[in-house]
């Protein structure tokens, strides 16, 4: 297959993956257990619907992709490419910061493979999106240490919510046909490779908890060939509903 | 086109550009202009956002445009620069007194990356105190983080430091 479009599909998952997180960390908005929470979520809700917003637009600019509204709200449910971790809902506090936390050290590992990518416009944006990742992890390291030194129930519902997460967050490292190829000609190193960077990376924040690393057993794969869970449609459905009463209109 | 504008007046004019987030600092101030280019046809601005999700970057740039088309009487273009990354190193030292002033702590200069220290240790804008501790990295716009000040007993923003 030709590069660039190689190249299209490692955008669109990446972009699709921060447009459906951002949009279930949004759901936090007014709801937070605290105030601060609140905000961080609505703040990190932002960052991941402008970084998939940055994404398209390489898709748009550079790679004769459509509009990116017309293509984040638009597309039907099995043209989106994102991984079962994002689309699930935010459930409860606990679930929703353990899949923060895996998610963006995932992400991390992801942009800082891009800094040298041979894909220039990748590599652009990666210089430009580490240093806000940084705030990410940062916040969610944070609360992970503090709610698992926090007393049996808190360390257990945070246990709980690690088993619950795991192997969907294995799901975001679901190989492309073509990673070796994309590897190969330096775009990104492909997703085994991501896997064990992100290994490395959660693995001393989850000792420091004192939590227990389940083993990659069953991952949870389907998202990246366009198979989801029954979360997505509905979640899309409300998505795009003022966007869909007049695609045509500018904003 | 007008042959006499001169750097100078592009410059001046663009002094008048405020933030809409933060409205004691200019565009220049803050480090978001990349480039003045004086094409056939135009004046291109080329300008860079603070954070990749800044909400603001649209009015800014309609800001810029029509603010030196009012003052210039040219036509002016203005782009994202997509070659330079914006850092917190680009605030200048008056935007950084400015900051101070308003109540926002200004980010520390950096070495080209940001360690978790420095993100965590700010000294008050109102006091001056080093007895404080990170709120929460997360504030009121993308680039500001919450503190606490132990010394005044005040909660405070900072300006990110930003790699």
């Amino acid at each position: 297959m030709l590069l660039n479009q190689l190249i299209k599909e490692l955008i669109t998952k990446m972009g699709d993956d921060e447009l459906i997180l951002g949009h279930r960390n949004s759901e936090w908005t007014g709801l937070g257990p605290v105030m601060e929470e609140d905000i961080a979520f609505s703040s990190m809700a932002q960052d991941k619907i402008g970084h998939s917003w940055a994404l398209y637009r390489i898709l748009h600019e550079e790679l004769g992709g459509e509009d990116p509204d017309q293509f984040a709200f638009m597309r039907s449910e099995k043209d989106f490419k994102c991984c079962h971790l994002t689309e699930m809902p935010i459930g409860s506090y606990d679930f929703s910061l353990m899949r923060h936390f895996l998610f963006d050290h995932a992400e991390t590992v992801r942009y800082n493979s891009m800094l040298q990518s041979s894909f220039l416009p990748l590599q652009q944006l990666a210089r430009k999106v580490r240093g806000e990742l940084k705030y990410h992890t940062l916040h969610a390291d944070a609360w992970i240490m503090q709610l698992c030194r926090a007393g049996e129930e808190s360390y257990l519902k945070m246990q709980t919510a690690l088993d619950n997460c795991f192997q969907l967050a294995c799901g975001i490292f679901e190989a492309g046909p073509d990673d070796k190829q994309l590897a190969a000609e330096n775009v990104y190193p492909g997703e085994e490779a991501l896997y064990e960077q992100w290994i490395e990376a959660i693995y001393p924040v989850l000792v420091k908890a004192s939590l227990n690393m389940p083993e990659r057993k069953q991952p949870v794969y389907g998202g990246r060939y366009g198979k989801h869970t029954a979360y997505l449609q509905p979640l899309l459905n409300e998505m795009g509903e003022v966007f869909r009463l007049n695609p045509e209109a500018t904003w | 086109m007008n042959s006499t504008i001169t750097i100078q007046a592009v410059y001046t004019s663009l002094e008048q550009v405020m933030d809409p987030e933060i409205p004691v600092l200019n565009v220049l101030e803050l480090g978001m202009i990349t480039d003045v280019i004086m094409e056939e046809e135009y004046l291109l601005i080329k300008m860079i956002p603070t954070f990749a999700a800044c909400p603001a970057v649209e009015v800014i740039k309609t800001n810029i445009r029509t603010t030196l088309e009012k003052d210039l009487q040219i036509p002016v273009k203005v782009s994202v620069d997509k070659e330079v990354q914006w850092n917190s190193n680009r605030l200048t030292a008056i935007a950084k007194e400015k900051l101070q002033n308003f109540g926002i702590a200004a980010p520390q200069k950096h070495e080209g990356d940001v360690e978790i220290d420095m993100i965590m240790h700010t000294n008050c804008p109102h006091c001056g105190s080093e007895n404080t501790y990170l709120r929460s990295p997360f504030g009121s716009t993308l680039c500001r983080a919450i503190h606490f000040c132990k010394h005044c007993g005040m909660m405070f923003e900072q300006f990110k430091p930003l790699s």
